[in-house]
C-alpha cells in the first residue's frame, strides 16, 4: 500500500477529531476527540517513517503518546475537580473568563 | 584669622543655627530656641567685627579686596563659577548692618514671639533668612548672588506666610513671592546677557573687563543687561511698579517686617546697584532710569503713607519711600550716601517697627490707627522709641537720618541739570515723610486715651476676648499657624527693651559716621571700592549746606503741619479731627487716589493678572478640558474602549468557539498554501 | 493481503472515529475510541511499526482508556443534551472539518512527492521498528527528548494529584481553613470528643467565611482619619 492511503486516512481521522472538539460539550469527550487528532498525527508520522525506512519516526510517535498521556492525566484531573466542586461538567457552562 | 576665613564663619553660623533649629524643633520648644537662634546670629556679628578689624588692619591700597574661593562650583565652556565670596569694605558694611540688626531683632523676637505655637520654626526661618542675606551680600560672583537672591525671596515668603492658617497671610506671601520671582527672572536674564558679553560671572573679572568689553560710553547690551538686573533690584526693593507686595507683606509677624521688610532684604536692590557701580557708571541710561524710578517711588509711597490707617502699612510705605531715596542716590552716583542711608535707615526703621510691634501688642493685635490714641502715659518707653525713630526718619538734626538723607540729596544735586528736580522732589518727600510719620505718632500717642491705654495705665495689659485677624476680622484660635495667645510690650519685656535701646542709640548717633566735610569715617572706609566713581569727589560744600538747611526745615515743617492737623488741642481741650476730615472732603478725588494706593493693585490686576487668569481659564476650560481631556485623552480612551468592545465579544468564554476559530485559521492557512502552490 | 487488511483497518478506524464524535453516550464514545485505537495499531503493524503498535495497545487501550472509562463512570456519563447552545456553530464546525479533510487530502495526495505513491523501500531490515532499534535511538540520538518526555510525565502526574485532591475553597462562599489556627487549635480537635462539644465548644472559630466581595473590615484600613499635625505645639 502506498503511503498516500495512510495519509488520507490520517487526514480524515484528523478532521473528524477536529469536528468533534468543536461540537462535543462534555469535556471528557473533548479530550477523547483530542486523542483522535493526536492519533491521526501519529499515523502520519509512522507512515512517513515507513516511507523513508527510518526508525526515528517511531520515536516521535512514542513522544506524542507521552504528551497525549500527560494531557489526558491533567485534563481528567480537571474534570474530576469540576465534578467534585459540583460545577456543571459542560464546556459551555465553563465560561467564567468571558470578556 | 584672616578676614576671609572670618567671613566664611559668618556665613556658616546662621546656616548652622537654621539647621539645628529646623531639625531640633521637637527638642527646643521654648526660649532655648530663641537663645540658640540669637546666639548664632550674635556670633556671626562678632565674626563680622573680626572681619572688619582684619580688613582695617590692612593697607588701604588694593589689599582690602579679598576674593576667597572654597572650590570650583561649575567649570564649563570657559566659564569658571567658584564657590566664592568677595570681602571688601562694601560687603563688610552690609555684613555689619545685616548681622547687627539681625542680632537685635532676634533678641527682640525672643520676647515678642513668646507663646506663639511656631516659636522654634520662627527662629529657624529667621536664621535661614540671615544666612540667605549673607550669601547675597558676600557673593563673589553673579551665580552665588542669584542663589542668595532666591533664598531671601524664599525666606521672605516663608516668614510672611508664617501664620499659615491666615488666608490673608498666605495670599500676601504668594504675592510677594510671585513679584519677587518676576524680579529674579529679570536678574537672571540680565546676568546671562552680561555673561554672553564678558564671558565671566565673576564680579571682579567682569568689572575689570567692563571698559574694554563695553567701551567707555557703554553699549546697548550693557544697558539692556543693567535694566534687566534693575528689574530684579526694583522687585526686591519694592520700587514702582513692582512695589505692591511690600505693604501686603506686613501680614508677617512684626519682627519679620522689621528685619526683612525694612532693614535688610528690601535694601538688597540698593546694595546690588552699589555693587555693580563699575557697570552702572558706563551706562547713563540705566542710571537715569534708576534715579527717576527711585524718585517716583519715594513720592508715591509718601502720599499713600499720608492716608493709610494701618500702623504697619504706614511704616511699610515709609520704607518704600526711603528705599526710593537710596535707589535714587546710588543710581545718581552717590554710592556712599546710599549705603550710609541704608545703614541709618536700618537702625531707625527697625526701631520704628519694633515700637510699632510693642504698640500693636498693647492693642492686642489691633493695627488700625483709628482705634489707637493716648498711649503716651501708658507706654513711655515705646513712645520714646517712636519719637526717636520718627525724628531720625524725618531728618531732624542731629539724628542719623538727617545726615544720610541729605547726603543723598546733595549727591544727586551735584550732578546738576535736571537732577535738581529730583533734589526738589526729595525735599518734598522729606516733608511728606515728616508729616505721615508724625501723623502716626500723634494719632497713636496724643489725644484721649483709648480703653486699652487706660487699662494699661492701670497696670493691666489688654487681651481681646477672642482673637481676630486684624485685616479681615475673622475669628482665629491660637494654635499652630495663628498668632499665639500672648502679647508682649516693650515696657514689660527686658529683651525687647534691650534691643530697642541699642537701636535707639544707634538711630540717634548713627549719623556720626558721615557728618559731611567734618567727620567721614564711612566714606573713608568705602572710598577704595568706589574710587572710580566720578560723582564721589566733587560734592560742593554749598550744595551740602543748602541741603542740610532746607532738609531740616522741611522735616520741621512736616512735624509742625502734622501737629496742627492731628495733635493741636482745640479750644475744648482735645485733639480735633476737623482739619483732616475737612481736607478729606475738599480733596476727595485725591484722597481716594491715595487711599487706593494710586490704584497700582488694580492696574496690575487689569493689565497682567486678569489676562493671565483669563488665558489660564481658557486653557483650562477650552483647551485642557475640550482638546486635551476631551479629544486627545477621551478620544484615545474611546478608541481603545470601542476596539476592545469589539475584541471582547470574541472572548465569549465558549471553549468550542475558540477551537472553531483555531481550526478555521488552520483551514485558511492550508487553503492559502494550496492556492499558492 | 496487505490491501485487505489496510482497508478493513482503515475503514474501521474512520468509522470508529466518527462514532466517537457522534455517539451521544460518552461511555459508547469511549468504547468507540478503543475500537479506533485498536484498528490504528493494526495499521501500525502494516507499516512495520511493531513496537509502536504494541505500545499503542498497551498504553492507550490498556491504560489511558481505562482511565477514561473510570472517570466517565465516576462523573456519571450523562448524555449530552440535544441541540446544544449554538446550532450554527455545529454546522459551521462540520463544514470546517470537511474543509480540513478535503484540503489536507488534496495537499497530501496532490503533492509532487513521488515517494508518496510508493510504499517505501521494499527490503527493510528485520530490526526496523524493533524495540532494540528504538531503544538505542532513545538512549543515544534522542536522549534529550526522552528525558524531557519523562519529566513531562512527572509534572503531569503531580499536576493531576494536585488537581484532583479533595479540598475546599475554590469558590466564594466556601469555607476556607485557617492553617495558623490548626496549630493553635486545642488538642483533640477533630476527634469524636469535639464532635460532642467536649473540647472545642465553638468549632466554627476554626474556619472563616470568605465574605462575598464586600471590602468591609479590610485589615489595611484604619478606622480613624490621621490626626491633625500637632508636632509644633509648645503648650
Amino acid at each position: 500500500m502506498s503511503t498516500g492511503w495512510y495519509l488520507a486516512v490520517s487526514a480524515i481521522v484528523f478532521a473528524i477529531g477536529a469536528g468533534g472538539v468543536t461540537t462535543r460539550r462534555n469535556p471528557l469527550l473533548v479530550l477523547v476527540c483530542l486523542e483522535l487528532m493526536l492519533n491521526a498525527g501519529n499515523l502520519a508520522i509512522v507512515a512517513f517513517a515507513r516511507m523513508h525506512g527510518a526508525t526515528e519516526g517511531h520515536v516521535f510517535a512514542l513522544v506524542v503518546m507521552v504528551v497525549a498521556a500527560a494531557e489526558v492525566v491533567v485534563g481528567l484531573g480537571i474534570v474530576v475537580a469540576l465534578y467534585r466542586n459540583r460545577v456543571a461538567v459542560d464546556v459551555d457552562e465553563l465560561r467564567e473568563l468571558h470578556g | 584669622m584672616s578676614p576671609a576665613e572670618a567671613a566664611w564663619i559668618v556665613l556658616l553660623l546662621p546656616l548652622l543655627g537654621a539647621v539645628v533649629l529646623g531639625l531640633g524643633f521637637r527638642v527646643w520648644r521654648g526660649i532655648t530656641a530663641g537663645i540658640i537662634g540669637t546666639a548664632a546670629v550674635g556670633l556671626a556679628f562678632v565674626f563680622t567685627l573680626i572681619t572688619l578689624f582684619g580688613l582695617l588692619g590692612r593697607d588701604e591700597e588694593g589689599t582690602r579686596q579679598i576674593a576667597s574661593s572654597l572650590y570650583d562650583y561649575v567649570s564649563v565652556g570657559g566659564v569658571d563659577v567658584k564657590m566664592e565670596i568677595l570681602v571688601d569694605p562694601l560687603s563688610v558694611v552690609m555684613l555689619l548692618v545685616v548681622t547687627g540688626v539681625s542680632t537685635l531683632i532676634h533678641l527682640y523676637s525672643i520676647a515678642y514671639m513668646r507663646g506663639d505655637a511656631g516659636y522654634t520654626r520662627f527662629f529657624a526661618y529667621l536664621n535661614f533668612f540671615v544666612f540667605s542675606m549673607l550669601v547675597l551680600v558676600l557673593a563673589g560672583n553673579f551665580v552665588l548672588l542669584i542663589v542668595g537672591w532666591g533664598f531671601v525671596g524664599a525666606a521672605s515668603y516663608m516668614l510672611i506666610s508664617f501664620w499659615y492658617r491666615r488666608t490673608s497671610a498666605t495670599k500676601a506671601g504668594i504675592k510677594a513671592f510671585v513679584i519677587n520671582v518676576v524680579g529674579d527672572v529679570g536678574l537672571v536674564l540680565g546676568v546671562i546677557l552680561l555673561l554672553k558679553e564678558t564671558n565671566s560671572v565673576d564680579f571682579l573679572d567682569t568689572f575689570h573687563s567692563a571698559k574694554e568689553t563695553f567701551g567707555e560710553d557703554g553699549s546697548g547690551s550693557l544697558t539692556a543687561a543693567l535694566l534687566l538686573i534693575m528689574v530684579g533690584a526694583f522687585a526686591k526693593s519694592a520700587q514702582m511698579p513692582l512695589h505692591t507686595w511690600l505693604p501686603d507683606a506686613m501680614e508677617g509677624p512684626t519682627p519679620v517686617s522689621s528685619l526683612i521688610h525694612a532693614a535688610t532684604m528690601v535694601t538688597a536692590g540698593v546694595y546690588l546697584i552699589a555693587r555693580l557701580h563699575p557697570l552702572m557708571e558706563l551706562s547713563p541710561t540705566a542710571q537715569t532710569v534708576g534715579a527717576i524710578i527711585g524718585c517716583a517711588t519715594l513720592l508715591v509711597a509718601g502720599t499713600i503713607g499720608l492716608v493709610q490707617t494701618d500702623l504697619k502699612r504706614v511704616i511699610a510705605y515709609s520704607t518704600m519711600s526711603q528705599i526710593g531715596y537710596m535707589i535714587m542716590g546710588v543710581s545718581a552716583g552717590a554710592y556712599v550716601a546710599g549705603m550710609f542711608h541704608l545703614m541709618t535707615h536700618a537702625f531707625f526703621k527697625a526701631l520704628l517697627f519694633m515700637a510699632a510691634g510693642s504698640l500693636i501688642s498693647a492693642m492686642a493685635g489691633e493695627q488700625n490707627m483709628n482705634k489707637m490714641g493716648g498711649f503716651r502715659k501708658a507706654m513711655p518707653f515705646t513712645f520714646l522709641a517712636f519719637v526717636i525713630g520718627g525724628l531720625a526718619l524725618s531728618g531732624i538734626p542731629p539724628f542719623s537720618g538727617f545726615f544720610s538723607k541729605d547726603e543723598i540729596l546733595a549727591g544727586v544735586a551735584s550732578e546738576g541739570g535736571w537732577h535738581w528736580i529730583l533734589w526738589g522732589a526729595g525735599i518734598f518727600g522729606a516733608f511728606l515723610t515728616a508729616v505721615y510719620t508724625w501723623r502716626m505718632i500723634f494719632r497713636a500717642f496724643w489725644g484721649p486715651p483709648v480703653p486699652e491705654a487706660k487699662e494699661l495705665e492701670e497696670g493691666h495689659l489688654h487681651h481681646a476676648a477672642e482673637h481676630r485677624n486684624p485685616a479681615t476680622g475673622e475669628i482665629e484660635d491660637t494654635g499652630v499657624g495663628f498668632p499665639g495667645p500672648e502679647h508682649h510690650i516693650a515696657e514689660r519685656a527686658p529683651a525687647m527693651r534691650m534691643a530697642m535701646s541699642v537701636l535707639a542709640v544707634l538711630a540717634v548717633v548713627g549719623g556720626i559716621l558721615g557728618i559731611p566735610h567734618v567727620f567721614t569715617p564711612l566714606e573713608h572706609f568705602l572710598e577704595p571700592v568706589f574710587e572710580e566713581a566720578h560723582a564721589l569727589h566733587h560734592v560742593d560744600t554749598s550744595i551740602t549746606v543748602l541741603g542740610l538747611i532746607v532738609g531740616s526745615l522741611a522735616g520741621i515743617a512736616g512735624i509742625a503741619v502734622a501737629y496742627v492737623i492731628w495733635a493741636k488741642p482745640t479750644t475744648r481741650g482735645e485733639a480735633s479731627t476737623a482739619i483732616s476730615s475737612g481736607w478729606q472732603r475738599r480733596f476727595a478725588p485725591v484722597h481716594r487716589l491715595f487711599v487706593n494706593k494710586w490704584y497700582f493693585d488694580e492696574i496690575i490686576d487689569l493689565l497682567i493678572v486678569r489676562p493671565v487668569r483669563g488665558f489660564g481659564r481658557w486653557a483650562h476650560d477650552g483647551f485642557e478640558r475640550l482638546v486635551i481631556g476631551g479629544a486627545i485623552v477621551g478620544g484615545t480612551t474611546g478608541a481603545v474602549r470601542g476596539a476592545s468592545a469589539v475584541v471582547r465579544r470574541l472572548q465569549s468564554g465558549y471553549l468550542r468557539t475558540y477551537s472553531a476559530v483555531v481550526l478555521t485559521g488552520a483551514a485558511v492557512l492550508v487553503i492559502y498554501f494550496l492556492t499558492q502552490s | 493481503m496487505d490491501e485487505i487488511l489496510f482497508f478493513v483497518a482503515g475503514i474501521a478506524a474512520i468509522v470508529a472515529a466518527a462514532g466517537t464524535v457522534l455517539l451521544r453516550n460518552p461511555f459508547y464514545a469511549v468504547l468507540s475510541l478503543v475500537v479506533h485505537l485498536l484498528s490504528l495499531s493494526l495499521l501500525f503493524l502494516l507499516l512495520y511499526a511493531q513496537f509502536v503498535a504494541v505500545v499503542q495497545v498497551m498504553v492507550y487501550v490498556g491504560a489511558v482508556m481505562v482511565l477514561y472509562v473510570f472517570v466517565n463512570a465516576y462523573v456519571g456519563g450523562s448524555e449530552e443534551p440535544r441541540g446544544g447552545s449554538a446550532p450554527t456553530l455545529k454546522m459551521f464546525s462540520y463544514a470546517i472539518a470537511v474543509t480540513l479533510a478535503v484540503t489536507i487530502g488534496i495537499a497530501v495526495l496532490g503533492t509532487g512527492l513521488k515517494a508518496i505513491d510508493g510504499a517505501g523501500p521494499e527490503n527493510i531490515p528485520a530490526s526496523f521498528g524493533s524495540p532494540a532499534n528504538i531503544g538505542e535511538l532513545l538512549l543515544t540520538k534522542f536522549l534529550l527528548p526522552f528525558e524531557a518526555a519523562s519529566f513531562l510525565l512527572l509534572v503531569a502526574a503531580i499536576g493531576a494529584v494536585v488537581l484532583a485532591r479533595r479540598r475546599r475553597g475554590v469558590l466564594t462562599g466556601e469555607e476556607r481553613i485557617v492553617s495558623a489556627m490548626d496549630v493553635l487549635a486545642p488538642a483533640g480537635t477533630g476527634s469524636m470528643r469535639e464532635g460532642v462539644g467536649a473540647i472545642n465548644p465553638n468549632p466554627g472559630a476554626r474556619s472563616v467565611r470568605i465574605a462575598p466581595s464586600t471590602g468591609a473590615g479590610a485589615p489595611g484600613e484604619s478606622a480613624d482619619p490621621p490626626a491633625r499635625d500637632t508636632t509644633e505645639g509648645t503648650r
